[in-house]
């Protein structure tokens, strides 16, 4: 009996969760429509989340697309097919590498950042002094990092694409023996506008979860600082599962469309 | 503007809390409370720790939403507003947190400007004419005005939090544990503060403290919450001679009498 009443319990709490969140989600999205919309706070956000991103999801980038390059080199060589290794590593890093790493990337750095941060302003009861300064917290505090995390994601996403490619290109032809000129006009010709846009599509879906997962557990944290730490944790944790499993279900639906 | 309907409002009640519950999982935290602040007077809710004399503020602030019962403001229902209603709602309190509460990201100045520039609306220029106007009310300088809240000491933390609470000339102001951590001497500074800043200006006010030196100083009645619901409640001379074993215990601060302490939270 025991054991159907820990799985009865886990399974109404993981459903009371659910509905939390879902609540959270529909009430910061209705605020996006709703003035007042502070303008000011979002491009500080997208300062803080994305040109202060920008060194680690380039490092990251760069050396992924580089392994990726040495790794399909392998492959392909197997079978005589070399000359496709510009192409996978496009593709590679355009529709999956570009936008899961700088995710994760981004998922670590602000992800827990903005749950360390909402989660200190709601155990000092700064959250609370808010509503009674006649100010909406969802509004001030949480609309302008979705706002912020929507617009930069795809920013990065871009930069990262490019110095993916690059990384590629440099381990192509320092340590694989490909001519750069063949090797950049493989990768130029095979550039299409469709892995572009799906690396994109992809990005702006993760910094909503990014942003959404960070608010929503820094808004819920309890006690104190330990009740921030775990708040940090299951922020990047929950961030970056949701990524991993909205990346899956993206591609399929891409995959679907032809797209 | 909203308070041109409370004027007509004749009962003479401000704040008006009907039987409200509120349990968090199995504890129950209140448990059919019933209070009345009336207007422009100075309640103090007194009662040990733990029963629930913050979640009662937080359930007229809408931040929790109790499980039954009703809470009137000026006669509106409170549970019924929405959007701009609760916005416009808000606009009528202020609050002084426990631990000051202040927005460490922004110097004290915006932190006292922050409802009139953000919540009402006023001008920067203009706000920051009257953060330093009430900042010089609570005592303290100009030159505080650009510091930030964590070069502050716990007092003065305080003096910027009760600047800030009455910062936009609110209805009504919530004073939760106003001298909590605070000196002898510094609770009394901030207790004259509060007294200083409210009387006089129409104000109703409703504090929770377990201090009895400061209920006694700024209240002019005062209530005593005990396991969710009050138990006594009268005018602050009374409460000596309340013959309420319970206040009795409380107010001599005795381990023995019908208040057991609950050792488990």
């Amino acid at each position: 009996m025991k054991f159907f009443t820990a799985v009865g319990r886990s399974t109404l709490e993981l459903l009371g969760e659910v509905g939390r969140l879902s609540i959270f989600t529909a009430d910061a999205v209705t605020s996006f429509i709703r003035p007042p919309i502070y303008w000011s706070l979002v491009g500080t956000q997208m300062m803080r989340i994305g040109f202060f991103s920008l060194p680690v999801v380039g490092l990251t980038a760069f050396f992924t697309g580089a392994v990726l390059a040495l790794q399909i080199y392998i492959g392909t060589a197997r079978y005589g097919a070399e000359q496709f290794v510009p192409t996978v590593v496009l593709i590679g890093i355009l529709r999956e590498l570009g936008p899961v790493i700088a995710g994760l990337m981004v998922a670590g750095r602000v992800s827990a950042a903005i749950a360390a941060e909402l989660g200190t302003m709601r155990v000092t009861e700064q959250i609370d002094a808010l509503t009674t300064l006649a100010t909406r917290p969802v509004k001030y505090l949480v609309v302008p990092r979705l706002m912020a995390a929507l617009v930069s994601m795809p920013l990065l996403v871009a930069v990262a694409d490019a110095i993916g490619v690059l990384g590629g290109y440099v381990a192509a032809t320092k340590s694989l023996g490909f001519t750069g000129s063949i090797y950049l006009n493989t990768t130029m010709n095979d550039l299409n506008g469709n892995d572009v846009m799906s690396g994109l599509i992809k990005a702006v879906v993760f910094g909503f979860l990014i942003a959404l997962m960070g608010s929503y557990n820094g808004f819920n944290s309890k006690g104190g600082a330990q009740g921030v730490g775990a708040a940090t944790t299951n922020a990047v944790v929950s961030a970056s599962i949701l990524i991993l499993v909205a990346n899956y279900i993206l591609t399929n639906i891409f995959n679907i469309l032809n797209f | 503007m909203e308070s041109a309907a409370s004027v007509t409002d004749d009962d003479g009640a401000k704040i008006v809390i009907k039987g409200v519950k509120k349990r968090f999982g199995p504890k129950v935290v209140l448990d059919g409370l019933d209070l009345t602040v009336p207007r422009g007077q100075s309640l103090v809710v007194i009662g040990g720790s733990g029963t629930g004399k913050s979640v009662t503020i937080k359930c007229v602030l809408g931040i929790l939403k109790p499980d039954a019962g009703q809470i009137l403001v000026d006669g509106q229902d409170t549970a019924k507003l929405r959007g701009r209603a609760r916005d416009a709602y808000l606009r009528k309190f202020g609050m002084l947190f426990q631990g000051a509460a202040l927005f460490d990201s922004m110097p004290v100045w915006e932190n006292v400007a922050f409802g009139l520039i953000q919540g009402r609306g006023v001008g920067r220029k203009k706000a920051r004419d009257i953060a330093y106007e009430k900042l010089t009310k609570v005592g303290l300088g100009a030159d505080v005005g650009g510091l930030y809240p964590s070069e502050l000491s716990g007092g003065m933390q305080k003096r910027v939090g009760l600047a800030r609470a009455i910062a936009a000339d609110p209805e009504i102001i919530f004073f939760d544990e106003p001298t909590t951590g605070l000196d002898p001497i510094m609770s009394d500074v901030i207790n004259n503060l509060i007294v200083d800043t409210v009387r006089g200006t129409g104000t109703t006010t409703l504090s929770i403290t377990h201090d009895l030196v400061s209920a006694r100083k700024i209240a002019d009645r005062i209530a005593m919450l005990y396991k969710g619901k009050i138990i006594w409640e009268g005018p602050t001379a009374e409460i000596d001679h309340s013959g309420n074993p319970y206040v009795g215990q409380f107010i001599h601060g005795r381990a023995e009498g019908p208040i057991k302490m609950e050792v488990r939270g």
